[in-house]
């Protein structure tokens, strides 16, 4: 008696389950409800799944379905069609313009190490001499006599891709010591190592030197990293966060893309340590 | 009308096993086609013979070398079984047959909760404490050493809480017989216990290195990545694992085939080390 009855509860919960998820899906794609679907870079995610929520609390009919998976992922779903926006944090390429491109916010990649270390400001050539494995110890660009850890990023990463395509340097030539993959685990990196060098966001990386973990951020070539740098203009490794589209999008997803391009989402933007376009 | 409900029972058995082994078999097949693709485009022989790891979404100016991932992989979790074997059985002996009984229970606890921390959380603590140490001896700190010592701390528990069942398993007259013959209780260990419950400290260190090979993100946060055969215990490395966590996200194209390539080849090992460990077992019986 007991078994049956145990199977019978089993039975009934698969039961509930089920129509639980059927009633969901079927309620989320009901008519008075649109939806809109954006995939790709990680960078871009958080900030448009906070500006997509403020999105949807003046618009109840509209769904917005943030996913990340990278840049990579943002346009090949943008050109298959699996999403209705892609998100790609780099500049177009010529043969991506098949795609409209909008650009909402700036991001800019900087040069971290750790507050023991007594460089302020590397020279273009000195970083690419660092990386590339001919300048080893620190005492050669003028610091303390230690050797240098060269952190870089893992292949695919948009911000290694800024940083080589501005340095010029090709990815078999990076003399890399340890690689990450994300910023935290870069950051992580080298609070953990007064020797360390690496290139983060630098949002990300102001956001932490104000918290006062450990790390500065380096000028290069006696450019000053920051916020202020990078929507000047002045500071050059800096790459546009985008939202692409296929074809013609639909009313629903314009007037979103809109949104994001508006003056009522720069708090947002500014929250998530980005810059916005003026 | 009789309700039979042993034979639903045994029925609904029948299909939850058929579904459990028809996704193994479903999650083989995909990785095999997906690697299918990149050996016809990429060919098999080039993941051995490449200069180096530098993957391209086309395959002609890309080069595609595993090896030294696969040796990663290896020497990380041979050094972690090696340490974690001797240290676990020592634990489940100390819990087993010296400890007093409320301190065996507690201890067996604390062993159970450290088998249930999530990998991540040893990662941090390795990224944060234990390699900052290690660069202390010797930079830059993520190394190989790291990971065998963070993948030892993490098997340590599932070889301890296997040999420590295999020890409750071995039948009580085996104890009562030593102990009749005399024999004190390390000679009564050495003699009889630990050759009786050999199978399943067997089972445990298998079940450990399966969980070591397989393991991504603690390896990850304190292994370094740099794709290198490493030539001393303090070099950084990258494992089969780690490499697919580090690229999937962002691989397209024969970069995102070589990764299934990865992902088929750790699906091989780990098979070819059970099929192992069955004719090991088959041959001492």
């Amino acid at each position: 008696m007991k078994k049956i009855f145990i199977l019978s509860l089993i039975i009934a919960m698969a039961c509930v389950s089920a129509a639980t998820i059927y009633w969901h899906e079927f309620a989320s794609q009901s008519a008075d409800s649109e939806k809109v679907v954006v995939t790709g870079s990680s960078t871009i995610a958080p900030l448009v799944s906070r500006i997509a929520k403020r999105y949807e609390e003046t618009h109840p009919d509209v769904r917005i379905d943030v996913q990340t998976g990278g840049s990579s992922r943002g346009l090949a779903d943008a050109r298959t069609g699996s999403c209705d926006v892609g998100m790609i944090s780099r500049e177009a390429t010529e043969n991506e313009a098949d795609l409209t491109w909008v650009t909402i916010a700036k991001d800019a990649v900087g040069l971290i190490v750790n507050t023991e270390n007594t460089i302020t400001t590397l020279a273009d050539a000195e970083i690419v001499a660092i990386y590339t494995g001919e300048v080893t110890n620190w005492s050669e660009v003028g610091g303390a006599d230690r050797p240098i850890t060269v952190v870089n990023k893992a292949a695919g990463r948009a911000t290694l891709k800024v940083f080589l395509d501005y340095f010029k340097i090709a990815p078999e030539e990076i003399r890399a010591d340890i690689i990450i993959g994300d910023n935290q685990h870069g950051i992580k990196t080298v609070i953990g190592n007064p020797d360390a060098i690496c290139y983060v966001s630098v949002g990300t990386a102001e956001y932490e030197v104000k918290r006062g973990t450990g790390i500065k951020l380096l000028d290069i070539g006696n450019i000053e990293s920051s916020i202020a740098g990078v929507m000047s203009g002045a500071y050059p490794l800096s790459r546009p966060l985008n939202l692409v589209t296929r074809g013609i999008p639909s009313d629903t997803v314009l007037a979103f893309l809109e949104y994001c391009q508006s003056t009522a989402v720069h708090d947002l933007i500014r929250e998530e340590y980005f810059v916005e376009v003026q | 009308m009789k309700f039979n409900s042993d034979g639903i029972l045994l029925w609904l058995l029948r299909t939850v096993a058929v579904a459990a082994g028809g996704v193994l078999i479903l999650i083989f097949s995909f990785l095999l086609i997906e690697s299918i693709s990149a050996f016809r485009e990429i060919g098999f022989f080039r993941f051995f013979s490449d200069p180096s790891w530098h993957p391209n979404t086309n395959s002609n100016t890309g080069s595609y070398n595993l090896v030294p991932m696969i040796l990663g992989s290896f020497y990380v979790m041979l050094g972690a079984v090696f340490l974690a074997t001797p240290l676990a059985i020592l634990s489940a002996l100390f819990c087993h047959f010296y400890a007093p009984a409320a301190v065996a229970g507690f201890y067996r606890r604390i062993i159970e909760v450290f088998a249930g921390i999530p990998s991540v959380v040893y990662g941090f603590w390795g990224l944060v404490v234990l390699v900052p140490l290690i660069r202390e001896v010797q930079p830059p700190g993520p190394s190989l050493l790291a990971g065998i010592f963070i993948l030892t701390i993490m098997i340590l528990p599932t070889i301890a809480l296997m040999t420590d069942a295999a020890f409750s398993g071995v039948p009580k007259n085996y104890i009562v017989a030593a102990k009749a013959l005399g024999m004190r209780r390390w000679t009564m260990l050495r003699a009889a216990i630990i050759p009786a419950s050999r199978f399943g400290i067997t089972a445990g260190v298998i079940l450990g290195a399966g969980r070591a090979i397989g393991e991504t993100m603690a390896i990850l946060m304190v292994c370094g990545n740099v794709v290198q055969t490493p030539r001393g215990l303090f070099d950084p490395i990258r494992t089969l694992t780690a490499n697919i966590a580090l690229e999937m996200a962002y691989a397209t194209g024969d970069h995102r085939s070589a990764l299934f390539v990865s992902g088929f080849i750790l699906l091989v090992a780990i098979a070819a080390m059970v099929m192992v460990a069955d004719l090991v077992k088959a041959d001492v019986i």
